[in-house]
């Protein structure tokens, strides 16, 4: 009996100890989870929608809440060049290989980032278009060359519309409750993105949550592109035959003499 | 109008794309090049990935000279005989072409090779065709006669090489060596550069075998064919970036131009015809120039590397 009590009174100090950092949960859901390539698609927008979920023991914060969502395309191995001068000429002359790139990145927040958090805590949680692709074991401070090709890269794909800073992406419609939309360009790659949602007050996270959506080609863009890759044999001839018999109807058409 | 593109992964406007397509099948057609040359840089120029470019032009390329070959057949003015030669050439040529390809492309050179050669090849070729042209169009003036006729019994010494044939549509009485050679050489080029080699070809017949030009429109033409059918079922086996929806756009308009282009080239004189194609060929080559020569606004470029994309 007294080893119960003594258990009880354990467990009620460890609930005890864990309640003062009961922190918020942060609960989120997507207005849609696929986004379906067809012939006449030109892009397409996505909402994220979140709320901050409190209760009577979470600690009051003096500090408003913020919220910064970062979207990840697929990955791939981007290579980038930069042209120096030789002589008369210009060439392409160094390269750097960025393994493992989204093609894709969208870092949505409720105010211009540096307000939000510090410089330093923000490539420690890989936050900020330069720091969201980083990988977590990565040295903090990349070498001068590095950095200079990842803002070439950076760049070049905000230029393409794929890669966005949004510092008014995401609104809060309620001291707790906001959403975020996600515009994706026509040109964003299939496959997979993920969504990482974090909530920060004065500086510091306080809960995340990811979640994802996927980009799939559908019906007849669909038909075509797997018919490219699985007889592509057939796929060749039959566009050859359809570049033939077009050119033969043409002359067929526009034949006078 | 838009539609997306299932294999080059991209929205397009259909009216741009058949603007552009109608605007080189007229260049097509008037001057029997394939259209290669210039249809693969504006199409990387609206976004679409190089390696759809290159493929997918292949495919339009083919179709668009099909219409002319029959046009030029119907007239007879298509040499089988001759063209069977510059085919059987071409294939060499491509082949070595390829190796050579693959090998600079390991010693990480490959880009430099292809923008020099675009720049030397179309400013050579552009610039003397430009000056025969140009000293043609004088002496007419000067009431001389455009250029020498060719008299019988004077050859240049290549034509004297041993395996003479008799050519009797392209009236042609020649060694079968120095045309090879030129076919394999062109092949070789198409390979690298990723053109039909029509610009060089043309020229080529025309000033080295004094090959009637509508024989020579019509033959580089049904070479052409031969070529980029069997480039277009090549790119659809090795990295699947044939685009047939792009390729049926660049078709309809292709198509249709070269008809048009066809038609035109009847009514031009030899004179202006040559001036007109030298002048294309020499802007080719001073645009590939400006972008080697002037410094780049954007120093950086991105490639995805591991796909053919």
């Amino acid at each position: 009996m007294n080893r119960l009590m003594q258990f009880i009174a354990m467990l009620a100090l460890v609930i005890g100890a864990a309640a003062p950092a009961h922190a918020e949960t942060l609960i989120a859901a997507m207005s849609s989870h696929q986004i379906q390539i067809t012939s006449n698609y030109t892009g397409s927008q996505l909402t994220v929608f979140g709320v901050v979920e409190r209760d009577g023991r979470t600690v009051a914060r003096g500090d408003p809440y913020d919220i910064v969502v970062t979207v990840r395309g697929p990955k791939r191995m981007l290579l980038v060049r930069e042209k120096e001068r030789l002589g008369p000429i210009w060439i392409n002359r160094t390269q750097r290989r960025f393994p493992d790139s989204s093609l894709f990145l969208t870092v949505a927040s409720n105010r211009p980032l540096s307000d939000i958090l510090s410089a330093d805590s923000a490539r420690r949680e890989r936050i900020g278009l330069e720091n969201a692709q980083q990988r977590k074991d990565a040295a903090l401070d990349l070498d001068v060359t590095t950095a200079r090709f990842q803002d070439g890269l950076i760049r070049i794909l905000s230029d393409k519309g794929l890669y966005s800073s949004e510092e008014r992406g995401v609104t809060f419609l309620s001291n707790t409750m906001f959403s975020a939309p996600i515009d994706v360009p026509a040109t964003a790659p299939t496959g997979s993105y993920e969504i990482d949602i974090v909530l920060y007050a004065g500086g510091v996270p306080l809960a995340r949550q990811s979640t994802n959506f996927e980009v799939v080609k559908s019906g007849m863009e669909q038909r075509l592109a797997s018919g490219a890759h699985d007889l592509p044999l057939l796929y060749g001839l039959v566009t050859v035959i359809l570049a033939l018999l077009l050119g033969w109807l043409a002359s067929v058409v526009f034949r006078r003499d | 109008m838009q539609i997306y593109l299932p294999i080059a992964e991209l929205p397009i406007s259909i009216l741009t794309v058949l603007a552009l397509s109608g605007a080189v099948g007229f260049i097509s057609g008037l001057f029997g090049v394939g259209g290669g040359f210039l249809l693969t840089p504006l199409l990387i120029f609206l976004d679409i990935p190089p390696a759809v470019a290159v493929a997918t032009v292949a495919a339009q390329v083919a179709g668009s000279s099909t219409t002319g070959v029959l046009t030029y057949w119907r007239r007879r003015a298509l040499d089988f005989k001759l063209g069977g030669i510059l085919v059987a050439g071409g294939i060499l040529g491509t082949l070595l072409g390829v190796l050579f390809f693959n090998s600079m492309r390991r010693l990480g050179q490959l880009e430099l090779v292809i923008t020099l050669s675009y720049v030397t090849l179309f400013t050579i070729i552009g610039g003397l065709m430009l000056y025969g042209a140009l000293r043609a169009m004088l002496r007419i003036r000067a009431g001389k006669p455009a250029r020498l006729r060719r008299r019988a019994g004077t050859h240049p010494w290549w034509m004297g090489l041993p395996w003479r044939m008799r050519f009797p549509r392209s009236q042609l009485y020649c060694s079968a060596i120095p045309i090879a050679l030129l076919a394999v050489v062109i092949g070789f080029i198409g390979a690298v550069l990723g053109v039909g080699g029509g610009f060089i070809l043309v020229p080529a017949l025309i000033y080295f075998f004094r090959i009637p030009t509508a024989v020579v429109v019509g033959t580089s033409l049904f070479q052409i064919l031969m070529t980029m059918t069997g480039a277009t079922i090549l790119h659809a086996l090795t990295n699947q970036s044939v685009d047939i929806l792009l390729a049926i756009l660049l078709l309809l308009g292709g198509v249709i131009g070269a008809q048009f282009g066809g038609r035109a080239a009847r009514n031009l004189n030899v004179e202006s015809f040559r001036l007109l194609l030298a002048l294309l060929i020499l802007s080719v080559g001073l645009r590939f120039a400006i972008e080697l020569f002037i410094p780049p606004s954007e120093p950086f470029s991105v490639i995805l590397s591991d796909s053919a994309r």
